[in-house]
């Protein structure tokens, strides 16, 4: 695009605005009440921030967990009482002037986020596994975020016994965003929601109490690849208004299907062509396709999985994809559903290589962490699956799917904390040989949620996997499905490793011991089993509520 | 609506599981008799379900139907049909033994450690399989079969990588390392070939609309359901992969002897006389009777399959050093027989097929189990070990010997009838296939005959001079087991009473008819 373009782009564009200043100017409507889950949230995060201001160090924390529960559980319960009053079907409707949807997917999804952030928040919570610093219960997150790893500053803060209790808040900002994310329905709040979650979470990976370095490492690496995905979606963005001349999903997917013939005189040279759709859409994807860990945009994950504080890693890993997954559905079937045809072959490509590459280096792992990575990969490609479904099965078994896998992971990362020794979590894998030896029922819990990542049936993983190959299959994509049940098949391998470990295996002397936590943690993960256990023997209920989820407003 | 006597048969053992999982560590012994009351309890409901079954009957009895996963399409069915009840009767018949078999297999070495419960994690376990394979046998739903065909692993695997044989030549490490690769091998193996039929399972409901069994078939057999031949024999093969690797069919064996002779003998009985069964079982059930002309279309390769089966599994227990091993090299080959039964697709072939299921579990079970013993009195599973056992302890060496006269079919004994039927069904219609599979025989009698002239005949070895004979227990499970041989192989009436009507409706699945008048064989 040559200077002149752009010149006249904002020259045009100015020219609008000032014919008619102030009288044409009508004052936004914006529906508080639809947008309450998004404000709730919001409105505690900044309380929150304003607590780390005034309220003296010794009360924060139960401040912060307080009013972090409580704002969660509110914001759900706002949402509960939308779909109750028709949002999610008959009334849906798009709200904030062509902002945000109000939706049975972005509820049904709004609603996964805020339940897997009340779990993940207990485990934020947790105080009782660390030992105790400077006479106080500590968690897993750093002293002093901000002193140097190995410094005076950090000794001395360790020594007083501080805490990080700013995590509630980012935790808090870092899901009013993820909320807001599959229910943008212009282009510009979803790049906006995305860094709404994105920036807390990369601070979030950042300040773990071990193994500093390594957090902060993380950290670093997670923002610049963030950083660049987020590059490529405001790229994409801005090719997108170029061809369609607005960024609201409902504009462009008119502009696509040929629905609008007028043309933009702002936009002449560019408007409708299709060089601009595809290079655009396709950039948007890969920036949404980053955020969920598909290959080849999955660099990040290990890294980063291992290197935050545990409690993160499992937030970030459910959370973060669903909030991905519900965008990447929307502008697919929102936005894109004209060029099904012309990026089918691309996500196909993305899909198989997606479950093979999860599920093959997985194999190599030695960190219990970075094994989980790899095997969320290969779960993101399980979920494209039925994303390519193109069919409003598609959708209701990828909101089913994330569902059943958000659980899973936030209690797989629970039972991860659990298991110490003298440097804090003993995550090399080598270190969990025999713990069903010594600690039974842990060790039976991880299995039980191993096996629902493997897909075995009578767990909820098995039902979420069927629900997506179905819709595979029904959709035409029979040879994704092939691909899925042999990357199944690779990743069982790897499941089953740690299983023979845990039950197999001898005990060493020196290992591990698992340290017994709080009802906090305890929750988290009764949770997670009980979800895993009646989504694999009785999903009918949960498929119902998906189902019925499972219509865009546009 | 009628008591759901199956659903209850199965419930028992499952509940029974929980019970028995959750007794103290301290109260093993107790344990042991709650597991042992619930699987006589089992047999007893198996026993009703046996007695209410009418042969002459509808083709699936004792039914029931309820809603499940809607979204899925899938059904809670439940019905049985004459081959289902034989064999649900034969593992309801075996797990006591194997119970009694494994009474003080899972004993904990060291007493000190308070939450570790291995035994009642053992009997637990055991119990868990017993419901997940009634069911299979009953499930008249092809989602609720897969889904148990699967569900069964776990427990199986744990009970192969977690309780392993005490008889390990070699350290104690060395026998976790290969257990846990026997238990790992097992799985992947049954995992993979699982994965490969969910596939054709939702490649089924795609195509077909739905899951029920009697609904694909009536809709195929009214035309209604037109499935293009080449998508009907991917199905098939997605299918019959999966049951290939269970029963095991040659070449995806080679888990079977890695893990019979790692496990424990009552899990190993378990393996070979229970679980497998349930592969060739899904072979009549769901491959004939879903895809009946892919299933033709396939024969003659199966076919061939099964008799280097035969031949290759009986070669190789020829040649076996180790009992155990042995007597898995004979399952294989007599899986062989089995799947050429039914692929024989002839009246006697099938009837044959299904006896032989049943028979196989039983001889296997009495043989095993008794080598079982022997291998835990001199704590070695090397057939070089012994010698001149039955001058010592002349009960176990003759309890052993019938045992292995039964594996090398014997005239008189049951496994004999079913054998013999094969081979007339296989002659009838492949007259090349039963001549080869009768080398099969020959090769039985040398390895049966072999092996019991080493290890029972001759001097007395060193470590076997002081061999106590069976105990009371062990006497319990032997001899009932024996007593059952002779009786179905003098008396086989009241299974091919059930079997032959299944065995017709199967018949007509597959349209095929008897190249010859029936032979009122064995009758």
């Amino acid at each position: 695009m040559s200077a002149t373009a752009v010149h006249s782009l904002w020259t045009t564009a100015g020219g609008v605005t000032s014919a008619a200043p102030g009288d044409r100017f009508t004052a936004p409507t914006i529906e508080y009440a639809q947008l309450a889950p998004v404000l709730i949230v919001v409105g505690a995060a900044v309380l929150g921030i304003l607590v780390e201001a005034f309220v003296p160090r010794r009360a924060r924390y139960t401040t912060q967990v307080f009013l972090t529960i409580v704002a969660i559980a509110a914001a759900f319960a706002a949402v509960v009482g939308l779909a109750a009053d028709g949002y999610a079907t008959k009334n849906a409707h798009i709200a904030a002037m062509g902002a945000v949807a109000v939706d049975g997917p972005a509820l049904f999804l709004q609603g996964t986020i805020l339940l897997v952030s009340m779990v993940s928040v207990f485990t934020f919570a947790e105080r009782r596994l660390d030992p105790a610093a400077g006479g106080n219960r500590v968690d897993s997150f750093a002293a002093q975020a901000g002193s140097v790893p190995g410094s005076d500053s950090e000794k001395a803060a360790v020594k007083a016994g501080f805490t990080t209790t700013e995590v509630f808040p980012l935790a808090l900002f870092s899901v009013a965003g993820m909320l807001v994310f599959p229910a943008a329905n212009d282009l510009l709040t979803l790049f906006i929601a995305l860094e709404v979650f994105s920036l807390p979470l990369y601070l979030l990976c950042a300040v773990a109490r071990r193994k500093r370095l390594m957090s902060q490492e993380a950290a670093v690496k997670y923002f610049l690849l963030g950083a660049f995905s987020s590059a490529f979606l405001l790229f994409g963005i801005a090719l997108l208004y170029g061809y369609a001349g607005t960024v609201s999903y409902a504009g462009i997917a008119n502009v696509v299907d040929g629905s609008v013939q007028q043309i933009d005189p702002a936009l002449a040279g560019t408007m409708g062509n299709d060089a601009l759709l595809l290079i655009g859409g396709a950039l948007l994807l890969m920036g949404l396709l980053f955020k969920v860990g598909a290959v080849p945009f999955h660099m990040w994950t290990p890294d980063v999985y291992q290197g935050a504080p545990t409690p993160v890693t499992g937030f970030m890993a459910a959370a973060t994809k669903v909030a991905a997954f519900g965008a990447l559905l929307r502008l697919l079937y929102v936005v894109l559903p004209g060029l099904t045809w012309d990026l089918r072959p691309v996500m196909w490509g993305v899909a198989i290589v997606t479950m093979l590459g999860g599920a093959v280096v997985a194999i190599t792992q030695t960190d219990i962490k970075r094994l989980l990575a790899y095997s969320s990969i290969a779960h993101a490609g399980f979920i494209l699956a039925g994303v390519i479904a193109a069919s409003p099965e598609g959708i209701s078994s990828v909101l089913f799917y994330l569902g059943v896998y958000s659980f899973v992971t936030v209690g797989a990362f629970a039972v991860v904390t659990l298991v110490r020794d003298a440097g804090g979590e003993a995550t090399h894998l080598s270190k969990w040989a025999g713990l069903g030896r010594r600690s039974p029922l842990t060790a039976a819990v991880f299995a039980v949620f191993l096996l629902s990542f493997a897909g075995i049936p009578l767990t909820s993983g098995f039902s979420g996997k069927f629900a997506v190959f179905k819709a595979a299959a029904d959709g035409g994509a029979g040879g994704l499905v092939v691909v899925g049940v042999i990357s199944s098949a690779i990743a069982a391998f790897f499941y089953i490793r740690v299983i023979v470990l845990m039950f197999f295996s001898e005990p060493k002397a020196d290992g591990p011991t698992v340290a017994v936590p709080s009802p906090l943690t305890m929750t988290t993960i009764a949770v997670g089993v009980a979800v895993t256990l009646v989504l694999g023997l009785a999903p009918q209920y949960f498929l119902d509520l998906a189902s019925q989820a499972g219509v865009f407003v546009r | 609506m009628s008591f759901p006597l199956l659903t209850a048969t199965a419930a028992l053992p499952a509940i029974g599981a929980i019970a028995t999982a959750a007794v103290p560590a301290a109260r093993r012994t107790a344990a042991k008799w709650l597991a042992l009351a619930v699987s006589l309890a089992t047999l007893v409901l198996a026993g009703i379900v046996f007695a209410r079954f009418e042969p002459g009957g509808d083709r699936y009895q004792l039914t029931e139907s309820h809603a499940w996963i809607k979204d899925f399409g899938v059904r809670y069915e439940l019905g049985v049909d004459g081959i289902g009840v034989a064999l649900l009767a034969l593992t309801a018949l075996l797990i006591p033994f194997v119970i009694l078999a494994g009474w003080h297999d899972a004993d904990p070495l060291e007493t000190n450690s308070s939450r570790w419960r291995p035994t009642q994690g053992f009997f637990a376990l055991i119990l868990m399989v017993e419901a997940m394979v009634i069911l299979s046998f009953t499930a008249t739903d092809v989602f609720l079969f897969y889904i148990l065909f699967e569900a069964m692993l776990i427990p199986m695997y744990f009970l192969i990588g977690g309780f392993g044989d005490r008889a390990h030549a070699g350290s104690d490490e060395n026998a976790a390392a290969q257990r846990s690769y026997a238990a790992v091998k097992f799985l992947l193996y049954n995992l993979a070939g699982g994965l490969i039929m969910l596939a054709a399972v939702i490649g089924l409901y795609v195509v077909a609309g739905s899951f029920s069994l009697s609904e694909i078939a009536e809709a195929r057999a009214n035309g209604s359901l037109d499935m293009a031949t080449s998508t009907e024999r991917w199905l098939f093969l997605g299918f019959f992969f999966a049951f290939a690797v269970k029963a095991p069919l040659w070449p995806l064996h080679t888990w079977l002897p890695n893990a019979m002779g790692e496990a424990t003998t009552p899990v190993a009985v378990l393996i070979t006389a229970v679980v497998d069964k349930v592969g060739t079982f899904a072979m009549l059930r769901f491959c004939l009777q879903l895809f009946p002309e892919a299933s033709k279309w396939a024969t003659p390769v199966i076919l061939v399959l099964a008799l280097i089966s035969i031949v290759y599994g009986a070669l190789l227990a020829v040649g076996q050093r180790d009992i155990k091993r042995l007597i898995a090299y004979a399952s294989i080959s007599h899986f062989g027989f089995i799947v050429l039964g039914i692929f024989a697709m002839t009246s006697q072939g099938q009837s044959g097929a299904t006896l032989y299921m049943v028979n196989h579990g039983i001889s296997t079970a009495a043989l095993m189990l008794v080598a079982g013993f022997l291998i835990t009195r001199r704590g070695s599973r090397l057939i070089a070990d012994y010698g001149g056992v039955q001058k010592v302890a002349p009960v176990l060496a003759g309890t052993f010997l019938i045992g292995g006269l039964a594996t090398l079919s014997l005239p008189g004994l049951a496994p004999f009838v079913s054998e013999f039927l094969v081979l007339v069904g296989a002659f009838s219609a492949y007259p090349v296939a039963g001549i080869i599979a009768t080398v099969g025989i020959v090769l039985a009698a040398l390895y049966v005959l072999v092996l019991y002239q080493r290890t029972m005949t001759g001097p007395v070895r060193e470590g076997i001079g002081s061999m106590p004979d069976l105990k009371v227990r062990e006497l319990a499970v032997a001899l009932p087991l024996i007593a059952l041989l002779i009786f179905l192989g003098v008396f086989p009436k009241p299974l091919t009473e059930v079997v032959n009507p299944a065995v017709q409706h199967t018949m007509h699945d597959v349209q095929k008819k008897d190249p010859q008048p029936e032979v009122e064989a064995a009758k």
